[in-house]
């Protein structure tokens, strides 16, 4: 396991439980925080933030095996589902709604993002970009639905019901007035500053209301 | 490792009724070392019919009833943890009930004793956890009724709990529980030799008490359960009998275990003890849970059963939710499993997993909110 690596300055990002997104939620999350995960797994990111930031660490999760092994690990997570789950939560009650690599799966992305800025006063949301050239070379020499690395699986099988590419997401964040405070756009451990709706693999934000 | 009940009498108890209790006897048994900063207490708390044998062996040989999660290494591990069992106010193994004898009388309350509810139960704990020294409980925990005394510990004592770990339980008895737990009770009324509550030193009401068991019995299981265990297997014959003695397995098992309960429990202590669980609604009547539950500070692990039909998960998820509403720190888990009610006493692997990494962290979190006041 490595610590999160300095960002700003470096153009490589290293890895926080094998996931260069992780290092980065990892650098960016300010200690003694609030945190909740949406679509937590098995908690580790949660236990992780626990034990080197200090953060009160809460989880929500729908497989109800996971659950077991995140509880299992003293992080206290519920077995719920995103799409409905954060309506109980008081408002502001968290200073960071983490959501990574979930957002392309939930039923109603626009309304877990608002409901994400209601009940945290930060969100970071971390996607795979299907503005990758990977993905449209796919679609442009196969014609069919792509199936890329980062979008492994077959159209009828995908858990990836709304899929988007940082330009949408940039496009979305303008919709909804909402502030990116920071944005990393990642290709394996190497950090991408230009042509990143068509380098990037996976993006991180960090937006607030 | 045999263990010993112990005994501690107090002068009186006020009780939610109105009524005074004087002396109050309660029986408790405990498991492993209280350390020296007094922290690492774990307060169980036993189901209807349950007692303070929580764990290890009696003098007689009988393992204790959640022997399968207290003990080194288990689930509340005895190595690091100092566990507590007491039976409850109102029961029939040791601590005062309407078996006992009424000191204004010379002979057993009866129907004499005053009505009690859960929030009484927990007012004795208390009572015993102090006497012990113990400012502040690690956890409390119980399934079922045991659970009820875990929501209400957390209410009614808030600086006294860090963790609470209510199982197959709920925050208020609905219907369907109150319904299955009257015919329990008029089960043992309709018995002639019940007597008005009055058949101590005589015949004991065996047969409707047997009957109340049985009823009991058969929410305690699930169709799946049952099915698994006795099928429509006979018991010890080829051939339908005809003449209603016993045919099948199930009922060979559902009056063996209506016989064996006259032996070790009450019959009037069955009619007050399901009458509390009854009258339980913590957010009283009317009222908001989430309001209930705004003084509480302890975290919370929640745990329900897939095929718990008695107390079902839709019961875990409104104190769930009500908990989540105060943003109280709370983890949530459905464990599949087959068994039922029974289930938080016989299926205990995972909820084992789920136990032991939540006390782990309460226990460190516990200890450095401690250090840093």
């Amino acid at each position: 396991m490595t610590s999160a690596v300095a960002l700003r300055s470096k153009p490589f990002v290293g890895e926080l439980l094998g996931r260069s997104d992780y290092a980065i939620i990892g650098e960016i999350v300010e200690p003694n925080t609030m945190v909740l995960d949406l679509g937590c797994g098995e908690g580790e990111l949660l236990a992780w933030l626990a034990e080197n930031k200090g953060v009160d660490a809460r989880g929500v999760e729908m497989s109800g095996s996971k659950v077991q092994r995140a509880i299992s690990r003293g992080v206290s997570v519920y077995q719920g589902d995103i799409d409905e789950g954060l309506a109980d939560y008081p408002d502001q009650a968290f200073d960071y709604v983490i959501l990574s690599q979930t957002l392309q799966e939930t039923r109603t992305p626009v309304k877990v993002l608002r409901e994400m800025l209601r009940v945290g006063r930060r969100a970071i949301v971390a996607f795979p970009n299907f503005g990758h050239w990977s993905v449209r070379f796919s679609m442009l020499f196969t014609g069919k639905a792509p199936k890329t690395k980062l979008f492994p699986h077959e159209w009828y099988d995908s858990p990836n019901i709304h899929v988007l590419s940082v330009e949408d997401f940039e496009s979305l964040a303008a919709r909804e007035e909402l502030i990116v405070e920071r944005r990393y756009c990642l290709a394996g451990h190497r950090r991408i500053d230009y042509l990143q709706n068509l380098r990037a693999e996976v993006a991180v934000f960090l937006v607030r209301k | 490792m045999v263990v010993e009940t112990q005994s501690v009498r107090f002068d009186s108890i006020s009780l939610d009724n109105g009524a005074t209790l004087a002396p109050v006897d309660v029986a408790y048994e405990t498991y492993g070392e209280l350390n020296a900063a007094k922290s690492n207490a774990i307060l169980i708390l036993h189901a209807f019919s349950g007692d303070a044998h929580a764990a290890g062996i009696s003098h007689e040989g009988k393992p204790g009833w959640w022997d399968n999660m207290i003990g080194p290494g288990k689930a509340f591990d005895t190595d690091k943890y100092f566990v507590l069992c007491s039976n409850v106010l109102g029961g029939c193994r040791g601590t005062t009930g309407p078996a006992s004898i009424n000191p204004a009388t010379g002979s057993q309350y009866a129907l004499k004793f005053p009505g009690i509810t859960i929030r009484d139960m927990v007012r004795l704990q208390k009572m015993l956890v102090d006497h012990l020294g113990i400012t502040r409980l690690l956890a409390v925990t119980g399934g079922s009724m045991g659970g009820m005394q875990a929501l209400e510990w957390a209410v009614s004592y808030p600086d006294s709990v860090a963790a609470a770990i209510p199982i197959a339980t709920t925050a208020r008895h609905s219907a369907q529980q109150i319904a299955f737990n009257e015919v329990g009770r008029q089960a043992v009324i309709a018995d002639p030799d019940w007597n008005e509550g009055n058949y101590y030193g005589g015949k004991l009401p065996a047969r409707g008490l047997a009957v109340a068991r049985m009823v009991g019995h058969i929410t305690y299981m699930s169709d799946d359960s049952m099915r698994e265990k006795f099928g429509r297997r006979l018991q010890s014959k080829e051939k339908y009998g005809f003449d209603f003695s016993v045919d099948f397995e199930v009922e060979s098992y559902l009056r063996y275990r209506g016989s064996e309960f006259v032996n070790r429990f009450d019959a009037n202590s069955y009619l007050y003890i399901t009458k509390a669980m009854d009258y339980f609604d913590l957010a009283g009547e009317g009222g908001s849970l989430a309001t209930t539950l705004e003084k509480v500070k302890a975290r919370f692990l929640v745990i329900s059963f897939s095929s718990d039909w008695l107390y079902p998960s839709y019961q875990s998820i409104e104190i769930v939710r009500a908990l989540r509403r105060r943003n109280l720190n709370v983890a949530y888990c459905e464990l599949p499993s087959n068994y039922g009610h029974d289930s938080f006493l016989v299926d205990v692997a995972e909820q084992t997993d789920l136990i032991r990494g939540f006390l782990a962290s309460a226990f460190k979190e516990k200890a450095s909110r401690e250090t840093a006041a």
